[in-house]
């Protein structure tokens, strides 16, 4: 009955990157949970979409506490995610050479969208950009 | 014992509706990197997540992130609960009944603009 099927514990071997991994999706996506749902929650149900703007974004990050929350869920959601795009890059490509090349690919995104994210998180100035709009 | 059952059902949901978030927090990241071009840009951009058309996909989204979501609690109950395994089917079931009883409020929420449903969250107009 111990067939390695991706769920379950790791049969042997403990140990490496692949177990790091496997605790990582755990452990991240146990923290996602309440980190993207609280988010929609915030932007779809306690105010509509259609007030986030500019200057919601402001009033928001006047407090660092939210930063660090979207910093948070950035930098998990992107590490779970792609993570994920590489195990099935893993499952689908057989050629070694195309899987390196398309992990490669995937590193490399990995990396510019958390320095995109973290950089627009960390430079978006407050003062002068609170006006009129969907205020609460 | 696994083609065609629950098991493989719940596993290729779980790919995709994964695959699938992933794309949109591709895209979502760079929406929220308008924000580098100022007030006018991020507005602008920001403004098409309020149509119609978008609004349905966000539905896809929050339906694929809440069966994402209490998938992934079904998969780490079968790794660190004993029975965990023998209950599977079941929770799989009770996954599927979550994922709907919870996406049901959040579609009225996410279309109720649109059909002017009392959704009580335009607080000062758009």
């Amino acid at each position: 009955m111990r067939i390695p099927s991706g769920y379950g514990p790791r049969l042997s071997g403990a140990g490496g990157f692949e177990t790091f991994s496997w605790y990582f999706f755990r452990i991240s996506g146990v923290a996602l949970i309440f980190l993207a749902l609280i988010h929609i929650f915030l932007n779809h149900v306690a105010t509509d979409v259609s007030c986030t703007s500019y200057q919601l974004v402001a009033m928001r990050y006047t407090n660092p506490f939210w930063r660090l929350y979207d910093w948070l869920l950035l930098t998990l959601a992107l590490l779970h995610g792609m993570n994920g795009l590489r195990v099935v890059i893993d499952d689908y490509v057989r050629s070694r050479g195309w899987q390196l090349t398309l992990q490669s690919v995937a590193g490399l995104v990995t990396l510019t969208y958390f320095m995109l994210g973290t950089i627009t998180l960390i430079t978006f100035q407050t003062a002068g950009a609170l006006g009129p709009g969907c205020l609460r | 014992m696994y083609r065609g059952q629950s098991g493989m059902w719940s596993w290729l949901l779980h790919r995709i509706t994964g695959l699938g978030v992933l794309l949109f927090l591709l895209i979502h990241v760079v929406d929220i990197g308008l924000l580098n071009f100022g007030s006018k840009v991020y507005n602008e951009g920001i403004s098409l997540f309020g149509t119609a058309a978008v609004r349905v996909l966000s539905m896809a989204l929050i339906g694929g992130l809440l069966y994402h979501s209490f998938n992934g609690v079904r998969i780490i109950l079968i790794d660190f609960w004993p029975k965990g395994a023998r209950y599977q089917g079941v929770m799989f079931a009770i996954v599927m009944a979550l994922t709907i009883v919870s996406f049901l409020p959040m579609a009225y929420f996410v279309m109720g603009p649109v059909f002017g449903w009392p959704t009580g969250n335009l607080r000062g107009g758009a």
